[in-house]
């Protein structure tokens, strides 16, 4: 088992190199290749207007006159141990992590990030909760009466569910608990200050969130329960004596949810690295909210931040699954 | 005809409803029924047996014929999960002075692993792969028994230790798939006959199995039998498995029985032209076989559109026998041929003792 | 005890050419286990580990063995749908063993395989013309008259309607499925058709006329088969000679009746005595019946000598130290046995029992014991003084999974 988790650590380290070196990649030698020479891209990361000796000193703090590896290099190792930016007559010290600088803004991307991580993780965990709940229980009763009205329906809302945008059921919810009824606040407020008034906030934003994942978790809990509830085992169970209820619980869930592990690490590790439109929806200051600002912006630095960020997130969370996996289920300990 | 109703309420023949049996397990006029899209298919239509405790009943039959829904139904499993929501039964099933059909579900869960117990056919499948085997067996035994999971355990090692597997103690906390194919039947039957079953049912116990193994698990069975006393169903597709371990056979074809009797009758006198066919089909080990095998001509009835007669008779080579076209328009029951032996053929018991020592005797 | 006997009616020999059709020397295929972070290779699972035999020209030969034996695996070499690991495969005078692809064309015309599962072997989408007409199109064969025309004589030859040309496979019967199947392995005519476990999935009544269709294409196209599977009773009908595997080698090679009536290897006197005989007078005399002890050994670290001393009663010390070759002990009966059965002991000066042997003797039965006294005393002695017949089901047990006759598996 040991050996087990230090080998998938180790694969998701590397697998988080190879990712970084993607995505440095394309920000640095794409450009290149399409023409673009290293004044022009130096350009890029500063605002309007920009003056020779800016342009200098980008170039001259990103190492864009250098070789791709050195200035990965020097990337990775801004991250670990953190850089320095001279820029005309100041300087600026990025600590470690040091995910960039934004030349626009004249702001350190890791300090915005960590400003901005409370509110998706809020979003992101809060929603989890919601659909993983709904979405399961709607699930399984689904397929322990297929064709029922129960299911029917269920079913029913979950198509709708999954078919209407994020931008439509979140406005409206909006507009109408919000705006006209008055029953939900619009202004973030960290959990640490206030916890009622910061579930009042984002009870929206959790239930639009949790609305889309729950159809599609409701969907795979149902196919997933009515495979299983036909294994063996599930006969064996019975032929024991158990309870219909216990033999649901005990062996038909644990088995068929097994797979939903999968999928759900896949979506939180995707939905931390920002819930783009519903933070957007719901103006919410979270990641995806400063990943828009940045793209719209045209804001190098923060762009190649989040996109870090999130790969760490995707990667993370997919080690925790194989970690789950291998608790779950022991015969992927073997392999 | 009785007319069928949903699972729950038992319509027997009127002359025998309500009178327990002797035996210990007497199954009467059993019919299950599964409404599909297709039709209603009739699993098994009109069956009756009997089975003492300390005796083993052989159920042989190809697939489809009835004899896996007929233990499912014996063990009330059939009405459960989605496939069992619209069954209808019909029918009495007697298992020690109780009848099941009739049952609420809950009193026969009651039973289910307590009285009766079953083992089946595929163990890798039938044991949930993320509990230990252990595990498993406690939680058949707390089922029933008001014990604490120390003293559950003990039960467990020492029930792994009678069905003869190595270092039981250590083998407890093992999972199904750290066993090999003959240990896991062997766990398997260690978790049914953990409550001391007076029944016990086997379906296809050894058809996942090599022939070596094979052999291990049915002196195995056999051997329990002796020390539990109780009364086992063996279902099986092989004749060779139910000439070494049975002491009745019953043949089913298309959800009926077409004979039963005691094992030599079935083998050395079988009166009905299916058993015959069955045996014809068979590859011999134990003889220098150069003729060919007679097969049972066509294909397995369906269960939907059961051929009108006798289910039989468009494979039977002997349908026009009888006169009068009766073996397709009326269907046969089952008549006594011999001490404890039914056969439910058309044929005139001299035309089957003729065609019996004069065509198929010769040629088995 | 008969010699060797081959069967009535059987064309043996139709062939003018007296060389067999296939011939097989020290067949080796070895699965690599990877393993750790750089999949560094530590082991090999050696699923068939240096198995010489020859196929005849129009004989049928059986290979039985239990699962994980290799059987299948050896199916799969010698029809090239896997790549040996060593050793030499000649079919028809050509060496096969490394050809690739486009040198294995012609001869996929000559060597067809017939496949357990007729669920999964057949394409759900795909019609049964074009299903048995694919080797047509994958050969580019024109047949005469047409590929229709030809694919409903063969649907015809098996037994099937030729109006069923434009049904799919859900339509069909286990049975008629694999029918289907060798109508499919029949249309180019081949020479050699290697069938593994063609009618374990099937009913006894169908699993007959599958059998009785296999005779008679043979009789009528006088071909030559390779007939894997794991049910001793449909082997013995089928075969003229049988090859029985363990563990990756072959133990025994005979004639049919010889291996049946006087097997030499004591794997192949357990494996016959243990398939119960529908007979119920039999039951009585269960004390011919030899229990194995134990399971069968992980093929990664087979035992060393002869594979089968950790659970023989007759081993001992030469058994374990020096692997017994397969060697012509009678007319047409290759066994690769120290201390064979119904035969003069290989190795008579070593008398003394390995431990593992002594356990084993206590499954097996005293009549067994007494009749391989009676061809070698001394080597039995000591275990026959330990020998108590009856109680030994209980003792151990066997293998792995098996795909059985009863449920489809794909193999």
């Amino acid at each position: 088992m040991i050996s087990y988790i230090i080998r998938r650590t180790i694969a998701a380290v590397i697998l988080l190199l190879v990712v970084t070196a993607v995505t440095f990649g394309i920000f640095f030698i794409l450009p290149k290749l399409a023409g673009q020479t290293a004044d022009q891209l130096a350009q890029q990361y500063i605002g309007k207007n920009p003056t020779p000796e800016d342009i200098a000193a980008v170039k001259r703090n990103l190492g864009l006159d250098q070789p791709v590896y050195v200035q990965y290099w020097d990337f990775i190792k801004g991250i670990v141990s953190g850089a320095t930016y001279d820029i005309g007559p100041t300087t600026v010290r990025c600590d470690a992590p040091c995910f960039g600088y934004s030349f626009k803004d004249h702001i350190e991307v890791w300090p915005q990030l960590t400003q901005r991580l409370p509110v998706t993780l809020s979003l992101a965990l809060g929603a989890a909760v919601l659909w993983l709940v709904g979405g399961i229980a709607a699930g399984v009763i689904s397929a322990l009466k297929p064709g029922s009205f129960f299911d029917r329906s269920a079913m029913g809302v979950a198509l709708a569910g999954v078919s209407l945008p994020m931008f439509f059921t979140g406005q409206l919810a909006l507009l109408l608990f919000s705006y006209q009824l008055e029953i939900f606040g619009r202004t973030y407020v960290p959990f640490t200050e206030n916890p009622s008034q910061w579930a009042n906030t984002l009870f929206l934003p959790w239930c639009s969130l949790a609305l889309l994942y729950s159809a599609i978790y409701a969907r795979l809990t149902r196919s997933g329960m009515l495979e299983t509830m036909n294994e063996d085992f599930i006969r064996t169970a019975r032929a024991k004596g158990l309870r219909e209820r216990k033999v649901v619980v005990r062996h038909g869930l644990r088995a068929a949810l097994t797979p939903l592990v999968t999928v759900f690490g896949m979506d939180i590790g995707l939905l931390l690295g920002g819930a783009v439109i519903t933070e957007t929806v719901f103006s919410l200051h979270g990641i995806g909210e400063y990943a828009v600002q940045a793209i719209t912006a045209n804001d190098l630095p923060p762009i190649l931040g989040v996109t870090l960020l999130a790969a760490f997130f995707v990667v993370f969370m997919n080690l925790v699954v194989d970690l789950l996996y291998a608790t779950i289920d022991p015969r992927v300990r073997l392999s | 005809m009785t007319d069928l109703t949903k699972s729950g309420a038992a319509v027997g023949e009127p002359a025998r409803t309500g009178a327990a049996p002797e035996t210990f397990l007497e199954v009467r006029d059993l019919k299950v029924h599964f409404p599909t899209d297709d039709g209603l298919v009739k699993s098994v239509d009109g069956l009756s047996f009997q089975l003492e405790k300390g005796k083993t009943l052989g159920i042989v039959g190809e697939s489809g014929s009835g004899k896996s829904v007929t233990s499912l139904a014996i063990m009330g499993l059939h009405r459960l999960g989605n496939r069992g929501k619209n069954v209808r039964m019909s029918g009495e099933i007697w298992l020690d002075g109780k009848e099941l059909v009739a049952a609420s579900p809950d009193e026969v869960r009651r039973l289910r692993g307590r009285d009766m117990a079953m083992i089946f056919q595929d163990p890798l499948s039938a044991m949930h792969p993320y509990y230990t085997v252990g595990n498993q067996i406690v939680e058949a035994y707390r089922v029933h028994n008001d014990v604490d999971k120390k003293t559950a355990r003990k039960r467990a090692v020492e029930l792994l230790d009678r069905v003869g597997i190595p270092e039981p103690d250590k083998r407890v906390d093992s999972y199904p798939h750290e066993f090999s194919g003959g240990m896991r039947q062997r766990a398997m039957i260690a978790m049914a006959l953990v409550n001391n079953p007076e029944l016990l049912i086997a379906d296809e116990p050894t058809t996942a199995l090599d022939v070596t193994v094979q052999a291990q698990i049915l002196d195995l069975i056999r051997d329990l039998q002796k020390e539990f006393g109780s009364a086992v169903i063996i279902i099986t597709h092989d004749l060779g498995v139910v000439a070494e371990i049975a002491d009745d056979i019953l043949v089913m074809y298309g959800g009926r029985c077409v004979e039963r009797g005691p094992v030599d009758k079935i083998f050395y006198e079988p009166s009905h032209p299916y058993t015959w066919g069955l045996l014809g089909s068979m590859p011999r080990i134990d003889r220098a076989q150069t003729e060919r095998l007679i097969p049972v001509k066509g294909q397995p009835p369906s269960l939907i559109n059961v051929p009108s007669g006798c289910a039989f008779n468009p494979r039977c080579p002997y349908a026009d026998v009888p006169k009068g076209g009766i073996t397709r328009t009326e269907r046969p029951e089952l008549r006594e041929v011999g001490s404890r032996h039914f056969t439910a053929c058309h044929l005139s018991q001299e035309d089957r003792s003729r065609i019996w020592t004069e065509e198929i005797a010769p040629k088995l | 005890m008969s010699e060797t006997e081959t069967r009535a009616g059987t064309p043996a020999v139709t062939n003018d050419d007296e060389k067999p059709l296939l011939r097989v020397e020290g067949l080796v295929k070895h699965f690599p286990i990877k393993k750790g972070l750089l999949q560094r290779q530590v082991g090999a699972v050696k699923a068939v580990d240096g198995i010489d035999f020859e196929v005849r020209r129009g004989e049928t030969l059986g290979v039985v063995g239990e699962s994980g034996c290799g059987k299948s695996t050896m199916g799969r070499l010698i029809t090239r749908l896997l790549e040996p690991s060593g050793g030499k495969i000649e079919f028809d005078g050509t060496d096969i063993t490394h050809l690739n692809t486009g040198g294995m064309r012609p001869l996929r015309r000559d060597v067809q395989m017939i496949f357990q599962d007729p669920y999964g072997s057949l394409n759900p989408r795909h019609t049964i013309g074009t299903i048995v007409s694919a080797p047509f199109r994958l050969q580019g064969v024109e047949p005469e008259g047409g590929v229709k025309k030809e694919v409903q004589r063969l649907l015809e030859l098996v037994g099937l309607s030729p109006e069923h040309f434009n049904r799919y496979p859900h339509e069909f019967s286990g049975g008629q499925r694999q029918r289907i199947g060798i109508a499919r392995a029949l249309a180019l005519k081949p020479r050699m058709v290697v069938a593994d476990e063609p009618v374990s999935a099937l009913d006894v009544s169908i699993q007959a006329q599958v059998v009785n269709l296999m005779d008679d294409l043979q009789d009528e196209l006088g071909l030559t088969y390779v007939i894997i599977a794991h049910d001793l009773s449909v082997v013995r009908h089928v075969s003229d000679r049988i090859a029985v595997m363990y563990l990756g080698k072959i133990v025994e090679l005979a004639d049919r009746n010889a291996l049946y009536e006087a097997p030499m290897h004591p794997y192949t006197k357990a494996l016959l005595s243990a398939v119960p005989i529908p007979d119920p007078k039999r039951r009585t005399a269960k004390s011919e019946r030899i229990l194995l002890k134990g399971d069968v050994p992980s093929p990664i670290a087979p035992p060393s000598g002869c594979r089968f001393h950790t659970r023989c009663w007759k081993a001992t010390e030469i058994c374990r130290t020096t692997e017994p070759p397969l060697i012509e002990l009678r007319p047409g009966q290759r066994v690769a046995c120290h201390h064979p059965e119904n035969f003069a002991d290989q190795a008579p000066q070593d008398t003394v029992l390995l431990t593992a042997a002594k356990e084993a003797a206590e499954l097996v039965s005293e009549e067994v014991l007494a009749e391989a006294a009676a061809t070698s005393e001394e080597a039995v002695e000591e275990a026959t003084s330990e020998a108590s017949s009856e109680e030994t089901s209980s003792e151990g047990s066997a293998s792995s999974d098996k795909p059985s006759s009863g449920e489809s598996t794909d193999k």
